[in-house]
């Protein structure tokens, strides 16, 4: 059944795929780290009683989903560059690479799907819980911090590790700035040794694998965190 | 000069009046109680005075100082009075320990060691001292409230707030927690109660407020109100949340 398929060009190439993995891995964990950072603020500025902060906050997430994550990666490759030409006035001045500006890219874009999360999360803490600590004397920042965050974070990891699952894959779609990530480096190797069948069917198997890991562990996990209270 | 005067203190939710120009105050060492139907604005008025809910008219001076002014530092106002709350939000994320060390670190700036010593000191006190280091979810309710009011006097309150600590309790559990308010009371702190525990009202209430409607029907001073002829509206309560 497999006469004519030559499965060795994985082995061959495995430590340009290895590369490739590596630079998936680490432009997943640091667009998930500061995705999540935005994100908190962003659903902090949502529900803030201060239009000024909300309205803003609001616009943003509904736009950038509503928004391809292709898209906002080409905006970022291509308009920044034009910004900073324009802004800084040089017509010589440098973009910001495709790797950072593929990293801003998910930044933002992911920052809008874990705003919403995050603010579930935050809704999801008793207003009491709120009460009891202003009337301690705390602060917005303190109360927020030490009371809020960690009680919501407790509730929502789950559904953010799932969607960080999302980004994994979609983390892919960086080829079109001219990455390579694993799915590149796949791509590559099947296109130079006309071997498609075989590298894509690994590629598949691959992230398969993760993400089922990924997401078995998400739903332990899930039956592990007992409701607080 | 009261501890807590409150001036034709009025407030909307919207159109619908909650709190109709109350008047009236707290002396240092009074203990007060305030009673009435649910949704009377018992629980609001305790609240305008640390602030938690806002009030568009009139004037509250706690300690001298204006709640509605704008000019006033609200966290460092609430930091000199304790609250207790119905559902004692406790915060369950941390030990019993760390809930009573939290606000003085943070807020008061004590050192670690200092805020343990006197949250040790406290949680003997209420008697769970052996429960420092556990949760509170798994502390029983009544035992919760004891750590809450631990809590609360953990920052040297100059005066005390509770809002009904003894409704989300199991009958049984109630005495322990009331133990502890007529003990606080006994001491001369500054209490503003809002329960229906009369017993309680009656052993060591100075006045007793009757709430109806947002408006302040009866303050009186515990003798009157249990003793004479009240108005019908307070009799009728009484009758009602005595009989049981």
């Amino acid at each position: 059944m497999f006469t004519g398929f030559d499965f060795d060009v994985i082995q061959r190439s495995l430590p340009y795929l290895w590369q490739g993995m590596q630079f998936t891995l680490g432009l997943t964990l640091l667009a998930m780290a500061s995705g999540i950072v935005l994100g908190t603020l962003l659903a902090l500025m949502r529900l803030s009683g201060i239009k000024a902060m909300s309205v803003p906050a609001a616009g943003y997430v509904n736009l950038l989903r509503s928004t391809p994550a292709i898209l906002v990666i080409f905006w970022f490759y291509f308009l920044v560059p034009i910004a900073i030409k324009h802004i800084s006035g040089d017509s010589y001045a440098q973009g910001i690479g495709p790797f950072h500006s593929a990293l801003i890219a998910f930044t933002m874009f992911e920052a809008a799907y874990y705003c919403e999360i995050i603010r579930a999360g935050i809704q999801s803490v008793p207003a009491g819980q709120v009460n009891a600590a202003y009337a301690l004397g705390l602060n917005y920042w303190q109360a927020t911090l030490q009371i809020v965050l960690p009680q919501a974070f407790r509730n929502m990891v789950p559904i953010l590790l799932t969607q960080s699952i999302i980004l994994f894959q979609d983390t892919s779609l960086v080829y079109v700035v001219g990455l390579t990530d694993f799915m590149g480096a796949a791509s590559k190797v099947a296109q130079r040794d006309g071997r498609l069948v075989e590298m894509y069917l690994f590629a598949a198997l691959v992230y398969f694998i993760l993400c089922f890991i990924g997401s078995y562990f998400v739903k332990r996990l899930q039956q592990r965190i007992t409701p607080p209270r | 000069m009261a501890m807590i005067e409150f001036k034709n203190v009025s407030k909307w939710y919207g159109k619908f009046q909650v709190l109709k120009d109350c008047t009236t105050n707290v002396e240092k060492g009074e203990v007060i109680v305030v009673c009435g139907p649910s949704g009377s604005g018992k629980s609001t008025l305790i609240k305008c005075v640390n602030g938690l809910e806002p009030f568009q008219q009139g004037e509250l001076m706690v300690n001298g100082q204006s709640v509605g002014s704008k000019e006033t530092n609200l966290p460092k106002l609430r930091a000199k009075i304790g609250m207790v709350f119905q559902n004692f939000e406790l915060f369950p994320h941390m030990s019993v320990i760390a809930n009573l060390n939290l606000a003085q670190v943070k807020v008061l700036g004590r050192s670690e060691a200092e805020a343990t010593e006197k949250s040790r000191a406290l949680l003997t006190r209420v008697g769970l001292i052996d429960h420092a280091p556990k949760f509170p979810g798994q502390l029983s309710g009544g035992q919760q409230q004891r750590v809450a009011i631990a809590r609360a006097l953990a920052m040297d309150p100059i005066a005390m707030l509770f809002d009904e600590p003894t409704s989300a309790l199991d009958p049984e559990m109630i005495n322990e927690v009331l133990d502890v308010m007529v003990e606080l009371a006994q001491e001369g702190m500054t209490m503003m109660v809002v329960t229906h525990e009369m017993g309680f009202a009656r052993k060591v209430a100075n006045r007793v407020i009757f709430m109806d409607r947002g408006e302040i029907v009866d303050d009186a001073s515990k003798d009157d109100f249990f003793g004479t002829t009240r108005s019908e509206r307070v009799q009728l309560f009484l009758s009602k949340i005595l009989h049981h």
